[in-house]
């Protein structure tokens, strides 16, 4: 099989803070292939976006990658340095965040600010640089894109900005797109709408793309993979298919069950009860086991340890869910 | 017959949305602008029965949470009457009215918003129903420790400030402070949205816990349809304004009517693992400055003829309990069907 173009191993981002170091990212290890989407699903806290960040080059004091590798086509990125990192970044590494101001800037025209992006990585004429900045507004569904273009920020919708951001993100043919809840803030008809127009983006570039949310019914629909995180951790990761049609963690099937869409109405919804440990007070051994129906002594003594399972999947936890019937024949 | 807990007559509610500097410049030199009116809620029937679940779902800026808000008494609208029980709100007496308003409460999206900051949360949930007299001064302390536990809280954290709280317990001391003037109607704004989905289903079930116990009646607002199914009774859709379809929850999510409906159901994302072709509905809800002529919907709608780009299509009943506003149903047998350019509708 072909190298990963996205390769993440054993990735641990730390902050020092006044409790101490903590740790966001506890041990990562992912592969995305071209073409490929990864869907990193999780609730609040559990260390989406800086894993993201990490991949980008963006991790700044008082944090730092504190070991691990993360590999761009078999080329290592950590430990570059700062200039190096920028010469990747927007070329053959782009994000798109939950707000698109993020990355455009208010005071600019959106003409501008997509010539120099484009201008910024290569030597093309502005003329030719503002023609492909057009395509690139067609191809996110902005009508009238000539005229969009002499347009500021300000003057686009939510939806509309957030396709500019996309649009922008793409510009240089990236060979990795990190999209951290790029959707979240927006209506399901736009969101429908934009996931769409990234589909169909990703496919034909064959970019490889990681989308983090925390929203796992947009991820059953867009991703191949999906890799579940808590506190810090991959716990679980494999199809999609598999993954949501028969989860291992207990944390996944909690999620699953959590769900409203899924469940009779009415009838309560399956809750994990609890709340995510904040890093700082990470409870011994599974870092789950306070909320777990399953949790045993083992549990609360022992990190369970990356575990493999046919189908290509993987779970930390000493006593995964058994399979259902319906699965298992 | 004992009359409905809520009736909504013809209701509306308009904004004025003032010129800005450059506007008023613009006018000095003759542009001859005015001051835009927004009809955020535009004509709406609506009777909600004693302990039923109602849920009001649209896209963004549709007028949900204007909508809820004239509900809960805290707009009033600035056409038609809201009844309570039967009796006009707007033309009751000062004392009947603090009781109705009390009657009626609103839970707010973002719960740190909506809290105190300053304050302990035992004032923020004790404080007004020891004002409005519900309970003796000497008494609140036992009564907000009760009413923090029949929303899951511990009780001991009473002395805490709202920062203390992690989102889903703020959602639950927002809950609780609604619940300790002892309502019969909670009108819910968004008020799992912000939480991530296994706290969002502790709330959900805390709410369905509290509607069984207190016999409540819930208007619940959501843009998450996902959530909508789930808890409600009954669904009213709107778009722009108006309501477009009302009907009971299963049969508008079996075979939903409108074809906005049709297209907001066809976007919801589903936890089924299937690459999906996202998409069917084209373009951005319209600006409510200035709506499309006739049905709102008729620049995004795939069915639409030429009568939808004149004429408003009215709220009508097309089955017991059934509402939609289309033109289409009057003109049977055409559905499901196509509009050709020339605006004529093809059965398909
Ligand atoms: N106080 C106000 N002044 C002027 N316009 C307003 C005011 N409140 C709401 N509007 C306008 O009325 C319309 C309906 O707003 P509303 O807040 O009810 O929408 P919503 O359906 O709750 O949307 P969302 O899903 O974004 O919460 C919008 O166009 C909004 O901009
Ligand atoms: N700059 C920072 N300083 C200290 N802690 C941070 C910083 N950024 C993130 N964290 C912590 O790292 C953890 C993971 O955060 P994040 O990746 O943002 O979570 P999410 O999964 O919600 O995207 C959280 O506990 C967060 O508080
Ligand atoms: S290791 Fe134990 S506590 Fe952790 S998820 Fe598995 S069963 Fe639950
Ligand atoms: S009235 Fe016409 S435009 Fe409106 S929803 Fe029905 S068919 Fe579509
Ligand atoms: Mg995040
Ligand atoms: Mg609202």
């Amino acid at each position: 099989m072909a190298i990963p173009v996205l390769d993440v191993d054993n990735l641990v981002v730390s902050f020092g803070t006044r409790e101490g170091e903590l740790t966001a990212v506890n041990g990562v290890t992912f592969q995305v292939h071209a073409g490929e989407v990864l869907g990193l699903v999780g609730e609040s806290g559990s260390g989406k976006s800086v894993t993201g960040l990490a991949v980008m080059g963006l991790i700044d004091a008082p944090g730092r990658i504190a070991s691990g590798s993360i590999k761009l086509l078999g080329e290592e990125l950590v430990g570059r340095s700062e200039r190096e990192l920028r010469a990747i970044r927007g070329k053959r590494i782009a994000m798109i965040f939950q707000d698109p101001m993020t990355t455009l800037n208010p005071v600019l025209r959106i003409d501008t600010q997509m010539i120099e992006a484009i201008r910024a990585h290569e030597s093309v004429s502005e003329k030719a640089a503002r023609d492909r900045a057009r395509q690139a507004l067609a191809q996110v569904g902005i009508p009238s894109p000539e005229e969009r273009l002499n347009a500021y920020p300000h003057q686009f919708s939510g939806g509309m900005r957030q396709r500019v951001a996309i649009a922008t993100a793409l510009l240089n043919r990236p060979a990795v797109l990190v999209a951290d809840e790029p959707t979240t803030a927006l209506d399901v008809t736009i969101q429908a709408q934009i996931l769409a127009e990234v589909q169909t983006l990703a496919a034909d570039h064959g970019t490889a793309m990681v989308w983090i949310t925390h929203d796992l019914s947009v991820v059953a629909g867009l991703a191949d993979r999906i890799a579940v995180m808590y506190s810090g951790r991959i716990v679980e990761t494999g199809p999609v298919e598999g993954v949501l049609d028969a989860p291992i963690h207990p944390y996944t099937n909690g999620l699953i069950g959590s769900v409203p869409s899924r469940n009779r109405r009415g009838v309560p919804l399956a809750q994990i009860p609890g709340m995510a440990p904040s890093l700082a007070r990470v409870p011994p051994g599974c870092p789950f086991n306070p909320r777990c129906a399953r949790a045993t002594a083992t549990c609360r003594a022992d990190m369970p340890g990356p575990t493999l399972y046919e189908g290509d999947r993987m779970a930390r936890c000493h006593h995964p869910v058994p399979a259902p019937e319906s699965a298992a024949a | 017959m004992t009359p409905p807990i809520l009736t909504l007559e013809t209701v509306s509610k308009r904004f004025v949305k003032p010129l800005d500097a450059a506007e008023k410049v613009a006018n000095l030199f003759g542009a001859g602008l005015r001051a835009q009116v927004v009809r955020a809620v535009d004509d709406v029937n609506l009777t909600i029965a004693e302990g039923e679940v109602v849920g009001l779902v649209g896209e963004s800026g549709c007028g949900k949470s204007t909508l809820g808000r004239v509900i809960s008494g805290i707009m009033d609208p600035s056409e038609g009457r809201v009844l309570y029980r039967g009796a006009d709100v707007a033309r009751m007496g000062g004392k009947e009215r603090r009781a109705t308003d009390l009657a009626v409460q609103m839970i707010f999206q973002d719960p740190m918003a909506s809290l105190n900051p300053r304050l302990r949360v035992i004032d923020i949930i004790g404080e007004a129903p020891v004002v409005h007299g519900l309970v003796e001064a000497r008494d609140k302390e036992a009564y907000v420790a009760e009413i923090m536990g029949r929303v899951g809280l511990d009780a001991s954290t009473r002395p805490r400030y709202p920062h203390q709280f992690s989102g889903g317990q703020r959602a639950r001391i927002g809950i609780a402070r609604a619940l300790a003037v002892k309502p019969q109607v909670l009108v819910c704004d968004e008020s799992t949205a912000a939480l991530d989905v296994s706290i969002q289903a502790q709330v959900l079930n805390l709410f369905m816990k509290l509607r069984h116990e207190l016999n409540l009646t819930y208007v619940f607002v959501s843009h998450d349809l996902g959530v909508v199914e789930h808890i409600s009774d009954r669904v009213a859709v709107m778009y722009l304004g108006r309501i477009v379809e009302l009907s009971p929850t299963d049969e508008l999510f079996r075979a939903p009517n409108h074809p906005y409906t049709q297209a907001l159901l066809d976007e919801v994302p589903r936890l089924v693992a299937k690459k999906r072709k996202f998409s069917s509905l084209k373009g951005e809800i319209p600006s409510p400055l200035d709506p499309p002529s006739g049905c709102h919907f008729h620049p995004r709608c795939p069915h639409a003829f030429a009568r939808c780009k004149v004429d408003r299509p009215a709220l009508k009943e097309i089955a017991p309990g059934r509402f939609s506003a289309c033109h289409l149903n009057e003109e049977a047998p055409a559905r499901p069907g196509r509009a050709t350019a020339d605006g004529a509708v093809l059965a398909s």
